[in-house]
């Protein structure tokens, strides 16, 4: 849009046409106070606290809803500006309760600021304030209606952003208040979007109210540790008896790829970390019993058991199961110290979706993968399959968001009315099971658009999406070959040759970008780090181990067991050791308890799972908020996982593999290339020089020349992936900056993996989350109180 | 959800007015209310349903118009004025009166379901003062003793 020159405060400014006065302001450096005005939602103009002086306008203007126009000459800081604004906080505070040291908001409210900024010290009015009780709303949602300044903002944001609509402004005039849309409490998402919203102390998370002060708290912006979408969740530790406790997770540090977004999960379910009957000491199974020992016992009988297995029978009698949710590091540390110290390709994770599939299919197509921000900004998006409300919460932000800011095309396929059909242009219903073949259909095979056909008596409810035509499957397709620039979303019913076919489709549109949905926090990075029995790193077929096999000097050569085949092979007596790291494979795919009786079972785990309570072997891990490393979601984009906090009496899993690998007697050095980079004199640490040192580590860091000068360092180990694994070379001083990094997936295998049916979808749903859910109580609780099952322990 | 034939008309009509169905929401309330007697939830759920907004929504709307009510109302609403014009020539007086012959107070119901009374603002009967309204007929100029001709005359038709 053409620009528009206008004056601010004496100040030329010049932005596009459309643009508002508030954020041209902004733009600048000017500030215009406010309330109700949040960016990307629609304007309300209720505060009036942004009154501003625009020149031939006869009363003083909202700057949140007037639009600048060209010779504007707007003034923002003038007795009548400024008393105005004294006067809005004068009234906002007449019922508000001047009572900030209790309230839970004190020290991060808005209207606190605004009052020390632009506030009276003093009031005319005398009247008794309106008092009403506080009430709960849903297990994590409070309100305590008369800290509300009525800025509509949880309204916009629980309807525009979430589309759930769960909350509405009742009465009128200074009788107005937010209700919850069933009476006395809410029915709704529980994405706590509302509490994180207000400006002020009005609606209180459930999981932090009243619990600390926001200064009291380190915070700490790290990767989620749920679902696979890698949203930034802040969280606010302090120091505890067992060493730093999570109090809360909220979205203070809007730079991640979720920007104002952040679901139930993320903002609550960080208590699995804080709970009692996490292992806090390594155990050994002693008479039947696990009973507590030392590490230096655990690690050494680990070591012994594994070399003998090792040696007596080989490393096809040893078995490794990986996790979705440990780093890439310790994913690629596990699969490199399996393969070169266990000396077996018996390794394997719980895969739920076909990331080598996928990547043989982008072949020769290294940018064709979409990232998450992609999805916020494509003109046009296919999604087949899967349910992102449900499944990933940010993914359906992101479509949700880009339909209603950029008013983008949304196409949708799935054999459920899945809540995104709102949204859509299309909606395509198709019977359970058929995306595959709607996958060959996309693709030209006309033979199956018969079958394509939605089952009788469910037939797409057209009614409720913004698809005004009954769309038939050929209409469907010729709609989408005529987009541009479209992004392919597709679930993990989508697998095998299917991935090739939707790929082909997708090669004949310009601009097509893909992205495949896995389901945990790291899957993606599980499968980009190798934990496969027939492929390295980077999707490399142990056939082609060039430059491992150079660099880590030997791999096995023949490709290893399934996690299946590991069952069996425990079951005929010829696996005699089983290393599970950070997963739950007994209680998952439902393993017979008794197959492992003969195998020496090692599990790194927080919680006494089936897996774990049948092992030799328990050792106390940490969990990815207590462990620094990476994380690279759904999408590919890769991000920093930043230790927050920590329970005293856990390790990481990197350090234990490390440490396992010593007990061997494997050259630690090998495994893990530390101690390379420089050793300095790196400045003073305190007095008047102290940021020198800092300095100097931000930039050694991001080159990758900080001295690492131990093995456990997870930076020593992605060096080497940054190295080898193809398609990992960002930049590491974006990274270390907190920014997504985004990765390119440069497939090599063909033929590799293609094992569907090993594939096996997670099926969380908003407040269940795998093993962290179970022991989440604030997940059962939300559970409980919608009627749903809570998670099994 | 049953309404009549000639709501059914109106409806149908009304909704063709607007590019969206939202803009009907407050008359259909209002004649909704007009052959219910009040917006129970079941009216609330299908007028929401029609017209593709959540019952929250319907009920925001409501709450903000003191003319539709969500309770059940007597057969004869009586609304007396007493705003200013009113206020000035026995407004007050007049609801006092009202209270005790009809023994309920603002925003009570006779126990037979006969009468229910409210104290309004202005009804734009001004010149008239002072002004009652008794579901959509106004009683002008009045005083206590035609205020009971006009109650009886209310019973009475009540009662028939």
């Amino acid at each position: 849009m053409a620009d528009v020159n206008i004056t601010v405060d004496g100040k030329k400014v010049t932005a596009p046409a459309g643009t508002l006065l508030i954020e041209a302001c902004k733009s600048v450096g000017i500030e215009v106070p406010s309330f109700c005005y949040y960016p990307n939602l629609s304007l309300q103009g209720a505060c009036r606290m942004c009154l501003v002086k625009v020149e031939k306008m006869p009363k003083l203007q909202t700057a949140c809803t007037t639009v600048i126009s060209e010779g504007m000459i707007a003034i923002t800081d003038s007795d009548e500006v400024r008393q105005a604004r004294k006067g809005m906080v004068e009234l906002l505070l007449g019922n508000h309760p001047l009572d900030c040291p209790v309230c839970d908001a004190g020290g991060e409210c808005e209207l606190q600021d605004m009052t020390f900024s632009y506030g009276a010290a003093e009031s005319k009015y005398m009247e008794p304030k309106n008092h009403k009780e506080e009430q709960q709303w849903s297990p994590v949602v409070y309100f305590d209606r008369p800290r509300c300044i009525l800025c509509y903002r949880c309204v916009r944001v629980c309807g525009e952003g979430m589309d759930v609509w769960a909350l509405g402004v009742q009465n009128r005039g200074v009788g107005s208040i937010i209700a919850p849309n069933k009476e006395d409490h809410l029915e709704c998402e529980e994405c706590g979007m509302c509490i994180d919203i207000c400006p002020v102390g009005a609606l209180t998370s459930g999981a932090y109210r009243y619990k600390t002060r926001p200064w009291e708290m380190n915070h700490v912006g790290t990767t989620c540790a749920h679902c696979a979408d890698g949203c930034k969740t802040t969280l606010g530790v302090r120091r505890s008896e067992t060493g730093m406790e999570i109090v809360r997770g909220d979205n203070r540090d809007k730079s991640g790829i979720n920007g104002d977004f952040l679901c139930i999960k993320g903002r609550y379910a960080f208590d699995f970390a804080n709970r009692e009957d996490r292992f806090v000491q390594p155990l050994i199974r002693k008479d039947g019993q696990l009973a507590p020992s030392t590490w230096e016992e655990a690690f050494e009988l680990i070591g012994k058991r594994f070399k003998e297995a090792r040696e007596q029978h080989g490393g096809q009698a040893i078995g490794v199961v990986g996790s979705n949710r440990t780093t890439n590091e310790e994913n690629y540390l596990l699969q490199k110290f399996a393969r070169v110290v266990l000396q077996t390709n018996n390794i394997d994770h719980h895969r739920t979706a076909d990331f080598p599939a996928f990547a043989a299919a982008l072949r020769g197509k290294p940018e064709s993968t979409a990232s998450m921000r992609d999805v916020f900004n494509a003109p046009a998006i296919l999604l087949i399959g899967n349910d992102p409300t449900e499944q990933h919460p940010l993914m359906a932000w992101q479509i949700r968001n880009n339909v209603r800011l950029h008013r983008a095309k949304l196409y949708v396929v799935n054999s459920r009315d899945i809540k995104l059909r709102r949204q859509a242009t299309g909606f395509l219903r198709i019977p359970k099971g058929a995306e595959g073949r709607f996958a060959a259909f996309l693709n030209g095979d006309d033979s199956v658009a018969e079958n394509l056909r939605p089952v009788a008596g469910t037939g797409a409810d057209a009614g409720e999406s913004r698809a005004t035509t009954q769309t038939t499957p050929a209409g469907f397709r010729d709609q989408l070959r005529s987009e541009q620039n479209l992004i392919i979303i597709f679930g993990a019913e989508i697998r095998g040759g299917d991935i090739a076919s939707v790929v082909k489709f997708g090669s004949g549109i310009a601009g097509a970008k893909f992205l495949y949905l896995a389901d945990y926090a790291n899957s993606r990075g599980a499968a980009d780090m190798g934990l496969y029995p027939d492929l390295l790193p980077g999707y490399h077929p142990i056939a082609d181990s060039g430059k491992f096999h150079q660099e880590w000097g030997g791999v096995p050569q023949t490709p290893g067991l399934t996690l299946p085949e590991m069952v069996d092979s425990a079951r005929s007596g010829k696996l005699k050791a089983l290393y599970v790291v950070g997963t739950n494979p007994v209680g998952r795919f439902d393993i017979d308890p008794f197959v492992f009786s003969q195998s020496f079972v090692v599990v790194q785990d927080m919680f006494l799972t089936e897996t774990a309570s049948l092992a030799d072997v328990v050792l106390p891990a940490a969990n990815a908020y207590e462990k620094s490393g990476t994380f690279t979601n759904t999408c590919g984009d890769l991000q920093l996982v930043k230790k927050a906090a920590e329970v005293s009496g856990s390790k990481s899993d990197f350090e234990m593999i490390v440490r396992i690998a010593d007990a061997m007697g494997a050259d630690v050095h090998k495994l893990v290339p530390f101690g390379r980079g420089t050793a300095a004199d790196m400045g003073q640490s305190r007095g008047a020089q102290s940021g020198e040192a800092d300095r100097h580590s931000v930039w050694l860091e991001a080159h990758g020349l900080e001295p690492k000068m131990s093995p456990f360092d997870p930076m020593a180990i992605l060096d080497e992936i940054q190295r080898l694994v193809p398609g990992y070379e960002v930049s590491r001083m974006n990274l270390l900056a907190g920014n997504d990094q985004r990765t390119s997936l440069v497939g090599r295998a063909s033929g590799a993996a293609q094992n569907p049916e090993l594939i096996a979808p997670a099926n969380d749903h908003l407040f269940s989350s795998g093993t962290l859910g179970r022991y989440s109580r604030t997940l059962n609780s939300v559970m409980e109180n919608h009627d749903q099952q809570p998670a099994e322990f | 959800m049953r309404f009549s034939d000639q709501f059914e008309t109106r409806f149908a009509e009304m909704i063709t007015h607007y590019p969206t169905k939202r803009p009907v929401l407050v008359p259909t309330l209002l004649y909704a209310q007009d052959e219910a007697g009040y917006l129970s939830d079941e009216v609330i759920e299908e007028i929401a349903e029609r017209l593709e907004l959540t019952a929250l929504d319907v009920r925001n709307v409501i709450s903000y118009y003191s003319m539709l009510s969500t309770k059940p109302r007597g057969k004869y609403n009586v609304q007396v004025c007493t705003n200013i014009a009113c206020m000035l020539r026995g407004g007050e007086e007049l609801l006092e009166h009202c209270e005790k012959k009809l023994g309920i107070a603002h925003k009570g119901t006779t126990p037979d379901g006969q009468f229910s009374l409210e104290e309004v603002e202005c009804i734009g009967a001004c010149s008239w003062a002072p002004a009652v309204q008794v579901n959509y007929d106004f009683h002008e100029n009045l005083t206590t003793e035609k205020m009971d001709r006009v109650l009886e005359g209310y019973a009475k038709k009540g009662a028939a």
